[in-house]
């Protein structure tokens, strides 16, 4: 009955989702930002700590929500680290394409790092759920409110 | 508690027995049950949010539309004649159905949360002033909570939140203890729509009368699932949805007791809820028409009509022994789900079943759920301090209907089984 879920719940996502990595307050954070979804209550909080060049040294969160949700923000602590801002921004805004159109800019999917896509591709199987994309995209709006300076943001 | 209650629980899965009518008849002027969802039935569980139509509600709103519709109250010529004929009458039934002492008791509004804010908005503001109590309960819908927190921050009234137990039961002796001289009015849900529970209504009215203060019910939940009579209630305030009903949505309910609802100012301005408009000086209509300004939703009040002629044709005491057929029967098999757990165990409930399942997200259910054509709602209902209360972010919920059955309740139970081996 669930074999068409195979392709948005993989294993690699419950594992994210169960033992999310990274879930923890993290102390050196030099900007954090609250995120949540209105419709659903799901509640995030993500800590990103720059260096002086602008480089993510560390990412982590804390909140609840569903497993796409969780399983989102948690892989996407593990891509952040080592990448610049502007790359976070890029990897983000490519994201949020897959997630949601049919026809990605394969240019845009060229820029990013083929590591982060290749895990970022086993999320945007929420493209088939309209009303779980926000699940997906939730951490990386919240992390770009924190690295921009804006730190409450929301799916709506 | 019903009856026919002991033999409920004993049915085989699948045995639609538990009809107090005959309740595939009854699904059969559902048009919209016929189909499926990922090529299984459509089992639809969330009545609460809103009801599916008969086929008797959308002809009637067909037949107004195609063979007499025009606007109301306003013209002489034959169709406008009609509709308002129509119109008045689908009000007449709703004053038949609830027990109001006059027809001029029953307002039409955009939607039952409209119902409240007119109340909150027109009679707050005439009657109520700084230092003035409202109170209400944990367990309300945001639509009877955030109106009179409007209304507090305008007029610097206090609200009031009577707490309820684990159970979802209403702290009587609690809400016995915040009424005082200052209490002016107690808004209050009839049953919630998150937990279930029913709230003992006629007594919190008539404590609240012993106080001097008057009280609107939220009868959302109520209205589709049991009798209700506003006169031997004696509530002054009474909302509904008539969506939850069986109806179209785009409109809602008021009832209210004529002479209060004629004490108060006109809620918006505009065309029909006027005697004479000049520059220098307007006068107004008396209710129900003071409250219902410009164009009215006029084929949805006779597509309301004909869902109170269908849902008193079944009869609503044999509507409320299915359903809480239907009730104990999702109660017994969910409890036999390890890891699932059912919140709002109140002793008077509702056809309402919350819950939530170990390891497993509410919108994962109901993603998974919905993959086996079952619709039920997830997420904080609407009422995120009974959220609160249980420490809790989400549930999902089923809530079922007039044209539910057991073999549904199995469809429930079988897609939940299977979600939680799905997540191991």
């Amino acid at each position: 009955m669930f074999d068409d879920l195979r392709e948005l719940y993989q294993e690699v996502i419950l594992d994210h989702g169960r033992n999310p990595r990274n879930f923890r307050h993290a102390e050196e954070a030099t900007c954090s930002a609250h995120g949540n979804n209105p419709i659903c209550g799901d509640m995030l909080v993500v800590y990103v700590q720059l260096d002086d060049d602008g480089v993510i040294k560390d990412a982590a969160f804390q909140g609840q929500g569903c497993a796409i949700s969780v399983a989102s923000a948690s892989m996407m602590t593990e891509i952040l680290k080592g990448k610049k801002t502007a790359e976070a921004r890029e990897l983000f805004k490519t994201f949020h394409d897959m997630c949601t159109l049919d026809d990605v800019d394969a240019a845009a999917i060229e820029k990013c790092d083929a590591d982060a896509i290749e895990r970022l591709q086993m999320l945007s199987g929420v493209k088939e759920f309209p009303v779980r994309v926000k699940c997906a995209t939730l951490a990386w709006h919240t992390m770009d409110a924190a690295i921009g300076g804006n730190e409450e943001t929301s799916t709506e | 508690m019903s009856a026919g209650e002991s033999n409920v629980v004993e049915i085989g899965r699948g045995d639609n027995s538990v009809a107090a009518f005959d309740v595939e008849r009854v699904r059969a002027d559902f048009p919209i049950l016929e189909q499926t969802i990922y090529d299984r039935p459509l089992v639809y569980l969330d009545n609460g949010a809103s009801a599916q139509k008969p086929r008797q509600v959308i002809d009637a709103m067909t037949e107004a539309l195609e063979t007499y519709y025009a606007n109301v109250h306003r013209g002489v010529h034959a169709l406008s004649q009609r509709s308002t004929d129509a119109y008045e009458a689908g009000r007449e039934k709703v004053a038949r159905f609830l027990n109001a002492a006059s027809v001029n008791e029953i307002i039409f509004t955009r939607n039952a949360t409209e119902g409240i804010n007119l109340v909150a908005s027109s009679y707050g503001r005439e009657f109520l002033q700084a230092g003035d109590e409202i109170v209400i309960s944990h367990m309300e819908h945001h639509a009877n909570i955030v109106p009179w927190q409007l209304l507090r921050d305008q007029l610097g009234i206090v609200l009031r939140v009577v707490p309820i137990d684990d159970d979802g039961n209403l702290l009587f002796e609690e809400y016995e203890k915040m009424l005082g001289e200052r209490t002016k009015l107690v808004a209050m849900t009839h049953i919630s729509n998150a937990l279930g529970t029913i709230v003992p209504i006629a007594e919190v009215i008539r404590l609240a009368h012993e106080h001097g203060a008057k009280v609107l019910v939220d009868g959302c939940q109520a209205i589709p699932h049991m009798a209700v009579d506003v006169q031997a209630l004696d509530a002054d305030f009474y909302v509904f949805a008539p969506h939850k009903v069986y109806g179209p949505t785009g409109i809602g309910v008021l009832w209210g007791k004529e002479d209060i609802l004629n004490s108060m100012p006109p809620y918006q301005g505009g065309g029909d809820m006027i005697a004479s408009v000049s520059f220098d000086e307007t006068t107004y209509q008396d209710a129900p028409h003071r409250f219902e300004a410009g164009t009215p939703p006029i084929v949805e009040a006779i597509g309301l009509g004909a869902a109170i002629d269908y849902v008193s044709g079944i009869g609503l005491d044999n509507i409320a022994a299915h359903e809480e057929g239907l009730l104990h029967y999702a109660t017994e098999r969910m409890s036999t789900i390890e890891g699932v757990k059912i919140l709002g165990t109140a002793r008077e409930k509702a056809a309402i079943v919350s819950f939530v399942m170990d390891g497993v997200h509410s919108h994962d259910v109901g993603t998974f759920v919905d993959r086996a054509g079952v619709a039920v709602r997830v997420g904080h209902h609407c009422a995120q301090p009974v959220m609160d209360r249980f420490g809790i972010a989400a549930t999902a919920r089923a809530s079922f209907g007039l044209y539910n059955t057991p073999a549904e309740v199995d469809a429930l139970v079988d897609a939940l089984v299977q979600v939680k081996e799905f997540f191991g």
